[in-house]
């Protein structure tokens, strides 16, 4: 039952006070013009999945490629493109827009971003290392990792070794977050807790892996045609039963009429 | 306007509060909502308000410090907390500056704060409910 996750940009954190008095902190996520651009098929490419964009790019900053690639999937030109597993059966056509109402309410999902990158750091920053002693004849090396390994034997340092290093900018999936609250019209996600990565960078909302399938999300998705569709039925319905209470006053009006119309003709007689 | 201070403005007019004007070395009365098994009660809290964080926004907070049996106590409350009923400003202080903290290290005489007689209410549209 797999289904796409979305695109989403990071807008900033802030709270929400709730009915009960308890506060939750929130991440702002936002759907911008978030678009199928393509799908892979088993026929073509032995998998299933769609492509999905997000973002508006200038023209002229897109390359040649990517400019035909869009060209083929009638969309306007994405500033992120990213690719989604799916089951054969939630495919989605081509072009077909996704909005928030794809994650409902209190559901759990899984974000990855690339998170803030905090260049070359030392082992007590990267790993949590303790540092050497402030006194006791410890000179210049207070933040030092101390040591590496054993002695001769081994006589090496093993691979892997948790050492000073490059520390941020790597992929980051955080797991079990929960949606608080989605707003369509706006394209608003906001989930509870921190999402990897600074604002303004994309990130990729999944179903969460660890829990179990939510029975009613929307498959394939929740798509920008289905809510006007909706929207337009709704209109229908509205101007319907506009029509029918117009009709009904209409009726009983004339009906009113006629019977003050009888009533004079009554009293005339008389 | 950015779509945070966007969201932060509406949820602030959907909660409908009125914060009165007040500022630290003013004394005020925070009505608090405590909820003991079922029931729900407002407790009062009043002290005087040694400071105020993260400005008027949602994020605001204020701290309030008073002397309960010998003992001295501070709370910190969230500006736009929904369990706060109500925040009354019982007495308006004169004081220099922003975060009175120096009162932790004072009692009884010198922990005093003079009156501010001179007091005027800020012109703007939400401010001043009880100046």
């Amino acid at each position: 039952m797999m289904r796409s996750g979305v695109i989403a940009k990071k807008i900033g954190m802030t709270r929400l006070f709730m009915e009960d008095g308890k506060q939750i902190p929130v991440t702002v996520l936002q759907l911008d013009n978030l678009q199928v651009v393509a799908q892979r098929t088993n026929d073509q490419h032995g998998y299933t999945a769609v492509q999905l964009g997000a973002g508006n790019a200038k023209v002229k900053r897109v390359s040649q490629a990517m400019r035909g690639h869009f060209a083929v999937a009638k969309v306007e030109p994405k500033r992120k493109v990213v690719e989604f597993r799916v089951a054969p059966e939630n495919l989605i056509e081509v072009g077909e827009e996704i909005i928030a109402d794809h994650y409902f309410e209190g559901q759990f999902v899984d974000v990855s971003g690339i998170t803030i990158g905090k260049g070359f750091a030392g082992g007590m920053k990267r790993h949590n290392f303790g540092g050497l002693r402030a006194t006791h004849g410890v000179s210049v090396s207070h933040r030092s990792h101390g040591s590496t390994g054993q002695c001769q034997n081994p006589g090496k340092v093993f691979k892997g070794k948790k050492m000073a290093g490059h520390m941020g900018s790597v992929r980051v999936t955080t797991q079990n977050l929960q949606v608080v609250r989605t707003d369509s019209d706006r394209g608003i996600i906001m989930i509870k807790g921190a999402v990897p990565g600074p604002k303004g960078s994309w990130v990729t909302v999944k179903d969460a892996v660890k829990k179990p399938a939510p029975e009613n999300v929307i498959l394939p998705a929740a798509l920008m045609s289905a809510k006007r569709e909706a929207m337009k039925a709704a209109e229908e319905a509205a101007r319907q039963a506009e029509a029918e209470a117009k009709a009904a006053e209409d009726a009983r009006l004339a009906e009113e009429a006629e019977a003050s119309i009888e009533a004079e003709k009554k009293e005339g007689e008389e | 306007m950015n779509l945070i201070a966007q969201l932060e403005a509406e949820q602030i007019a959907s909660l409908g509060k009125t914060i009165p004007d007040f500022k630290p070395g003013d004394t005020v009365r925070v009505g608090y909502k405590v909820t003991e098994g079922t029931r729900t009660r407002v407790q009062m809290y009043e002290g005087v308000c040694i400071s105020r964080k993260h400005g008027k926004g949602i994020a605001g907070s204020f701290t309030v410090r008073k002397i309960s049996f010998g003992e001295g106590v501070e709370r910190v409350f969230p500006l736009f907390s929904t369990n706060i009923e109500s925040i009354e400003v019982v007495r308006r202080g004169r004081v220099r500056r922003a975060k009175m903290y120096y009162l932790r290290a004072r009692r009884g005489k010198s922990a005093r704060i003079a009156e501010d007689t001179t007091y005027k209410a800020l012109k703007t549209k939400n401010a001043g409910a009880d100046a």
